[in-house]
């Protein structure tokens, strides 16, 4: 296994407090990485602190050898891209010009909008099925459409590595699944891919590495198959439960124990 | 022509070392600002106590060999107010953009967030109180009372982000403060001075010559570059620290020089011509919408904008024999009251 995104005795918090303690962690180059935990475990402190948005009070993330905040922000942001959960579309823009935006780390003041950009930005409209709507106002567009246009967005940024911020919080079941699936096809294209995911079982069918978390620190790594067991599950989450294979995917499948099923 | 829709007409230009897209509108607009600063600048350089017309103007400017009499009232006295008029609101206008894009809110232009009476009252200061009557000193007062007033409403909001609405609520009251200190200075002095100040304070283009647009015109230049590079990075920050951030734009850094240029670009108009109020706040939201723009933030349109603006105010002013200021203070206030108006319809 190789590893170019990696996280050295990372410690992370806002003051004093640290909310990730000296972590360590290797993301498998071509892994769809799915980081799970209870709230406030760490898991999205983990992920901002991957993406250089909160500086380290120790250690490092390195990325091809090196630490993320030796290097320029735009050169960085041509190799690590992140679907951020707070993005503000600008008031009046289109589709395809917020799509543009990803573009911003490889243009220059001399080079605003070349044939490279213009491809990227059509791939990645094409990639996520809002090409149609591109003369569209993002304003005017549904929560599953607009969540899809900020990952066209991501994607054409043509990162090797893609975090995403739980990309699928607040989208119905329906969306919810429409958007696991494209960022497999992402994930199968060559894009690594780290996101923190609320929803157990949908990490559990996705992740080729599932990454969980409690109190700051990993409790366990691997393929889901593997190490997800009824007691990682109360361990991690203090939630009685059972582990099924799903029917549909083969992968386990967490059922939780309600006090009356007890 | 680009392939991809983006929603309005774009075309593709792209060389060995250059390579941009061009929005067709955007440069028809450019032109047509440009006829009416042209027209409205000659038109206004007919205005006056010596009367002269329009086919005369032109000839004093063209002809080196005609009226020296005319050519003396047109290019010593009318022409440098023409030129401080596209000057100043080309920069007002950037300002305007600039903090605009900051705060993403149309109200957050310096005039109502404080930064312009900021730097009228580091004139004041400097004019009344230190004796220093050049236009080197007074635009170094208007800086320093600019960005003094930019620090205290970023501490007083007490946010990281300028994004709030709070941010604008604080810059209204500490205008306010720094208004009636203003006026507290006029008063206690003799009234001559008072005097002088006021018609400085009133925003005035009309005893500007070729002395002070110099100074000007290069300290214009110098912030108009810097700000170049914010064209594309403030709509960026726009998103959001975090999206910014992941695109590799250093939001502190780029909020600083953004903050810094701006308050530059007003200090420099207000030095030399005194409040010349809702320029930078109607400039950039009509630049955009008739670009049609997604972002305040623009260069050649929106400083385009401010210049008519301007001029054409500063040709109303001289047909009434008001200061400047006065009417775009005037037409501004039925802007705001529109603006406020519409805002409130929004929330609602």
């Amino acid at each position: 296994m190789t590893t170019s995104l990696l996280a050295r005795d990372l410690t992370l918090g806002y003051g004093d407090a640290p909310i990730v303690s000296e972590l360590s962690l290797e993301v498998p180059d071509d892994s769809f990485t799915i980081v799970i935990g209870p709230n406030a475990c760490g898991k999205s402190t983990l992920l901002r602190g991957l993406a250089r948005l909160l500086r380290p009070t120790a250690g490092a993330v390195l990325l091809d050898g090196t630490d993320i905040r030796a290097s320029k922000p735009k050169d960085t942001a041509r190799r690590l891209g992140l679907l951020p959960q707070s993005a503000i579309a600008p008031d009046g823009i289109t589709v395809a010009d917020l799509v543009g935006r990803g573009r911003f780390p490889h243009q220059s003041a001399m080079r605003t909008w070349s044939s490279a950009d213009e491809a990227a930005v059509s791939e990645a409209m094409a990639a996520t099925g809002v090409t149609e709507l591109s003369r569209r106002l993002v304003d005017e567009l549904s929560g599953g459409q607009r969540q899809r246009v900020w990952v066209a967005m991501a994607l054409a940024q043509q990162t090797k590595h893609l975090l995403l911020d739980e990309p699928t919080t607040f989208l119905d079941i329906a969306h919810q699944i429409e958007l696991m699936e494209l960022f497999t096809d992402l994930h199968r294209s060559g894009t690594t891919l780290v996101a923190v995911l609320h929803d157990l079982n949908h990490a559990a069918r996705y992740a080729t590495h599932l990454v969980a978390m409690r109190d700051g620190a990993i409790v366990a790594q691997g393929d889901p198959q593997e190490i997800i067991t009824a007691d990682l599950v109360e361990a991690v989450y203090d939630l009685p439960c059972q582990v099924i294979t799903d029917p549909v995917s083969g992968t386990p499948l967490v059922l939780p124990l309600g006090r009356r099923s007890r | 022509m680009s392939v991809i829709d983006h929603g309005r007409r774009l075309i593709r230009v792209e060389t060995a070392h250059t390579a941009t897209l061009v929005p067709v509108r955007s440069v028809l607009v450019c032109l047509g600002l440009v006829v009416v600063i042209i027209g409205a600048g000659l038109f206004a350089m007919t205005i006056g106590a010596y009367e002269i017309g329009f086919d005369a103007v032109i000839r004093a400017i063209v002809d080196p060999a005609s009226d020296p009499d005319v050519r003396q009232v047109v290019t010593e006295w009318r022409l440098p107010r023409v030129l401080f008029a596209v000057l100043c609101g080309a920069a007002l206008a950037l300002a305007g953009g600039i903090f605009q894009s900051l705060t993403r809110n149309p109200l957050g232009s310096p005039d109502i967030i404080g930064f312009g009476v900021g730097a009228q009252f580091g004139v004041t200061l400097t004019m009344l109180v230190l004796g220093l009557n050049t236009y080197l000193f007074k635009a170094a007062g208007a800086l320093v009372g600019g960005l003094l007033t930019a620090l205290l409403v970023a501490l007083l909001a007490n946010r990281h982000t300028m994004s709030s609405f709070r941010l604008i609520i604080v810059g209204i009251g500490v205008s306010a403060g720094l208004g009636s200190l203003t006026s507290w200075i006029l008063i206690s002095v003799s009234v001559e001075q008072a005097m002088m100040a006021a018609t400085w304070g009133a925003g005035s283009l009309a005893s500007l010559g070729f002395d002070q647009l110099l100074p000007a015109a290069t300290a214009f230049v110098v912030f108009a570059l810097l700000a170049r590079p914010l064209r594309r990075s403030l709509p960026v920050l726009e998103m959001g620290d975090d999206a910014a951030m992941a695109l590799g734009v250093r939001p502190g850094r780029t909020r600083l020089i953004a903050m810094v240029v701006g308050v530059a670009l007003v200090a420099l108009v207000t030095a030399a011509a005194g409040p010349i109020s809702f320029i930078a706040l109607a400039a950039p939201q009509i630049a955009q919408r008739l670009t049609r723009s997604n972002t305040p933030m623009g260069l050649a349109p929106v400083m385009l904008t401010g210049a008519a603006l301007v001029i054409v105010s500063d040709a109303v002013a001289q047909l009434l024999a008001v200061p400047v200021g006065v009417v775009t203070l005037s037409v501004g206030g039925i802007y705001l009251t529109c603006l406020l108006a519409a805002q409130f319809v929004r929330r609602t």
